[in-house]
């Protein structure tokens, strides 16, 4: 515990905190209040949020790595005995900040549906099949370039019940650390193409339509192994200084 | 400048994935000055959210970070089972725990102070991005009173969402409510 006689050591002095800081990003995120999507309802705070400014706790932030990670855990295919069913995908990009500086070494956390449609989660019992060779977890850490890659099979579809005949369109979830707390993202990964991403609120959530598109993973036959797997790329962007970089 | 990815929300099957077994234990169980910091998450009718994820940031006891953008670091020698980040996901009951120890105070860098403090992000199904709340500590009222973030707060009654409170046993309570009458303070951080 801390007691009174320790404070001097955190008593600062002039100069001392050239802290970081990072962009209020505004009109890009969701509101926490979407009609369209049923959950927010109850979920969402209605009270104004107030500004905290950007201090050391802020600034700072876990920096997860290597020791949690296993050689298998970027290899959503080779977690069991057999080959699980489906499209076989690479998913890589690079993780940046929004000053274009890549981040390195940042824990990639990530879930999905197996090629039916459904998660390998202990509440979920649609008629649809689990795979026993796919389990839907992921783990990787960017290198020193910001670079992840994935190696998974293409997720399926599924209904969820917000509304009538609701289907999500495939998805991949991301949750990122960046550097600091300030950066922290759960996102989730959608792709080109997808008939349904006009249809799902969650995706509809985010306002503006570019910001939609950031979303989305790119098909890229520069990806694609030859009689292997089709590549996508994705890349993530963290909040960054919001200063645009001159020099 | 390039463009910001937006969130998403976890949705209700981060359960797969993000809880660590030892998540919840900033500091393993049994370390000497562990605080063990309990609460419920609640949505806006008062009923408990089952399917909710808490993260703590935090600093050390001596105030610091071991991170490259604390300038002072760790003190040398401080304390090497603590990691500074907590994750729990909430249970059937809509109950967290979390064991940690208690932050030191910290420079604000205007030459304030800002009183211990745990920095809390909450995940959940209908939560489009998370929210950040902030843990104060009870028996902190002098650094309490003139903490900058707790002083821009003028409402008393809100201020208050954000300071545990002293459970039997020494632990602390920490209950957050995402809507209505008893809404918790939440940040843009």
């Amino acid at each position: 515990m801390t007691t009174e006689a320790s404070r001097s050591l955190v008593t600062p002095s002039p100069g001392e905190l050239a802290l970081p800081s990072y962009e209020r990003p505004a009109g890009v995120h969701p509101p926490l209040d979407f009609e369209g999507y049923r959950s927010t309802a109850l979920r969402h705070p209605k009270q104004p949020l107030v500004l905290l400014p950007q201090r050391l706790t802020e600034v700072t932030g876990p920096l997860l790595g290597a020791d949690l990670i296993t050689a298998t855990d970027s290899d959503l295919t080779t977690q069991y005995p057999g080959e699980p069913q489906g499209q076989r995908i690479i998913v890589t990009g690079r993780v940046l900040d929004s000053d274009g500086r890549p981040v390195p070494d940042t824990l990639i956390e990530i879930w999905q549906t197996n090629a039916a449609g459904r998660y390998r989660h202990w509440h979920e019992h649609r008629p649809a099949p689990l795979d026993p060779n796919f389990g839907g977890l992921g783990r990787c850490v960017t290198d020193a370039g910001g670079r992840y890659r994935f190696v998974t099979i293409q997720p399926g579809s599924y209904p969820w019940g917000n509304h009538h005949n609701a289907w999500r369109p495939a998805h991949i979830h991301f949750s990122l650390f960046g550097r600091a707390f300030t950066q922290r993202l759960v996102t989730q990964m959608y792709f080109q193409g997808d008939p349904l991403l006009a249809l799902d609120p969650i995706f509809n959530s985010v306002p503006d339509e570019k910001a939609r598109g950031r979303m989305v993973a790119n098909f890229d036959i520069d990806l694609t192994q030859p009689e292997w797997a089709l590549g996508y790329n994705w890349d993530i962007v963290l909040r960054g200084s919001g200063a645009t970089v001159f020099e | 400048m390039a463009g910001l990815t937006p969130s998403q929300t976890v949705g209700p099957y981060f359960a797969m994935r993000l809880p660590w077994n030892d998540g919840p234990f900033v500091v393993p169980e049994g370390t000497p000055g562990a605080v063990t910091i309990t609460g419920r998450l609640f949505d806006g009718a008062g009923d408990i959210i089952p399917d909710g994820l808490i993260e703590t940031w935090q600093a050390d006891p001596d105030g610091r970070f071991a991170h490259p953008d604390d300038p002072r670091g760790p003190v040398p020698g401080g304390y090497r089972t603590f990691r500074g980040f907590g994750r729990c996901p909430t249970a059937a009951d809509g109950s967290y725990r979390l064991v940690t120890l208690k932050p030191g105070p910290l420079p604000a860098g205007d030459g304030s102070i800002e009183a211990p403090h745990l920095d809390v992000s909450v995940l959940a199904r209908g939560l489009l991005d998370r929210v950040v709340t902030r843990i104060y500590f009870p028996d902190e009222r002098t650094a309490n009173a003139t903490d900058p973030v707790l002083s821009s707060i003028t409402d008393p009654g809100r201020r208050a969402t954000l300071v545990a409170v002293p459970e039997p046993e020494g632990h602390l309570r920490f209950d957050i409510h995402l809507q209505g009458e008893r809404e918790t303070v939440f940040f843009d951080v």
